[in-house]
C-alpha cells in the first residue's frame, strides 16, 4: 500500500472529496432509490429529504420507510434504526484510536461523517499508526453527505419517473464498492480477508437466527476477535 | 408531526453511537488487544455486510447480486479504476437480472 505517498497528499479537502468520488458515485443510484421509494410510500418529499439530512445511514432510511409503509409504529422504527446502526459505535471506537490527536471538535464533527464507506474507506487507506488530517476526512465526508442529501431529494422530486425494478438493480452499486474497498486489504494482508471471510460465514449463519442489524453487529464483534488471539503481526505502535 | 417525530428519534439513535466513542474516547490509549480487535472491525463489517446482503439485491433470483459482486471482486482483483468497477458490477447484475426474465 502506498502510505507514504497517502501522507504526502493527504492533507487537502480536494485530496479528501478526489478519494470518496467513488463513495459519492456510488450513493446517488442509492439515494435515488430511497428518495423515490420513500415518496411512493407516503413520506413527503421534504421529510424524505430531511430524514437524509439528519439520518445519513442508508439501510437504516430504506428499512425506516417500508415500515412506515406497512403502517409501523414510530418506537419500532425508531428501536429498529438503533439496532442496525449500532456498528457505527464499534467503527466510532475504531476510527477514535486513529484520530487520537484531534481536537474534540474536530473529533465530533468527523464522528457525524461515519458510515459503512467512509469508515472503510479511511481504515483501509490510513492503517492503524497513521491519521488522516482533519481536511481530507472533511472532504470525503462532505462529499459523500452532498451526495447522499441531492440524491435523495432528485429521487423524492422524480418519483413518478422511476421505476421499481430500477432501485433493486442498481443496489448492487453499495455491494460492488464495498468489494472494492475490501479487495486491496486482503491483497496487502491475507489476515485481514481471513477475518472478512469469517466475517460472511458467521453472518450467513445469525442472519438465520437473528434480526440483520443483530447478525452483523455479531460477526463483526467475533470475528474482528480473531485478530487479539492471532495477530496479524501489524501492531499499531505508538 | 408522527412522521417528524421519527426523523428526529432516527436521528439521534443513529448519531450517539456515531459521536460518543469519538469524543469519549479519543485521548484515552486504550489496551493493546482492544486496539487489535477494533484494527480489524473493518475487514469484519465489510465481510458480514456483502455477505448474505448481497443475496438480496434481487430476493426472488440470489444470483442477480451474486454475478455483479463476482464482477467488481474480479475486477478489483486486477486493480481496475473504482468507477469501472462499479460500473461492470450494476452491468453484469443487470444483464442476469434481463438473463433470468426479471
Amino acid at each position: 500500500m502506498a502510505a507514504s505517498d497517502d501522507r504526502r497528499t493527504a492533507g487537502t479537502l480536494r485530496a479528501g472529496a478526489t478519494a470518496g468520488i467513488p463513495i459519492a458515485i456510488g450513493y446517488v443510484p442509492i439515494a435515488v432509490a430511497y428518495g423515490a421509494l420513500s415518496v411512493k410510500s407516503g413520506v413527503p418529499p421534504g421529510q424524505t429529504c430531511l430524514m437524509s439530512m439528519l439520518v445519513f445511514a442508508g439501510a437504516s432510511q430504506f428499512m425506516a420507510v417500508s415500515m412506515w409503509a406497512g403502517g409501523a409504529g414510530a418506537a419500532q422504527i425508531v428501536i429498529a434504526t438503533f439496532i442496525l446502526n449500532l456498528r457505527q459505535l464499534i467503527m466510532s471506537m475504531a476510527l477514535a484510536t486513529r484520530l487520537r490527536d484531534w481536537r474534540a471538535g474536530e473529533r465530533l464533527a468527523a464522528s457525524l461523517g461515519i458510515t459503512d464507506e467512509t469508515f472503510a474507506l479511511l481504515s483501509v487507506r490510513f492503517p492503524p499508526g497513521q491519521a488522516p488530517s482533519g481536511r481530507f476526512v472533511a472532504g470525503l465526508m462532505l462529499g459523500a453527505y452532498l451526495s447522499w442529501v441531492l440524491g435523495s431529494a432528485a429521487g423524492a422530486l422524480f418519483a413518478a419517473a422511476i421505476p421499481e425494478s430500477l432501485g433493486s438493480g442498481l443496489s448492487i452499486a453499495l455491494y460492488a464498492m464495498f468489494i472494492v474497498l475490501l479487495v486491496p486489504a486482503v491483497r496487502h494482508a491475507w489476515r485481514a480477508g481471513l477475518t472478512a471471510a469469517l466475517a460472511m460465514a458467521l453472518s450467513l449463519a445469525l442472519h438465520r437466527v437473528l434480526p440483520a442489524g443483530w447478525a452483523i453487529i455479531g460477526a463483526t464483534v467475533i470475528a474482528a476477535a480473531t485478530n487479539v488471539v492471532w495477530p496479524d503481526g501489524r501492531e499499531a505502535v505508538a | 408531526m408522527r412522521l417528524l417525530a421519527i426523523i428526529l428519534g432516527m436521528s439521534v439513535v443513529t448519531n450517539l453511537p456515531r459521536v460518543l466513542p469519538m469524543t469519549l474516547l479519543g485521548r484515552v490509549r486504550l489496551p493493546a488487544p482492544l486496539e487489535r480487535w477494533l484494527a480489524h472491525v473493518p475487514y469484519a463489517v465489510l465481510g458480514a455486510l456483502i455477505f448474505p446482503g448481497i443475496l438480496g439485491v434481487q430476493p426472488a433470483h440470489p444470483a442477480v447480486g451474486l454475478s455483479g459482486g463476482a464482477a467488481a471482486a474480479v475486477l478489483a482483483l486486477v486493480r481496475a479504476p473504482v468507477l469501472v468497477v462499479i460500473a461492470a458490477a450494476i452491468a453484469a447484475a443487470m444483464g442476469m437480472q434481463l438473463w433470468l426474465g426479471g
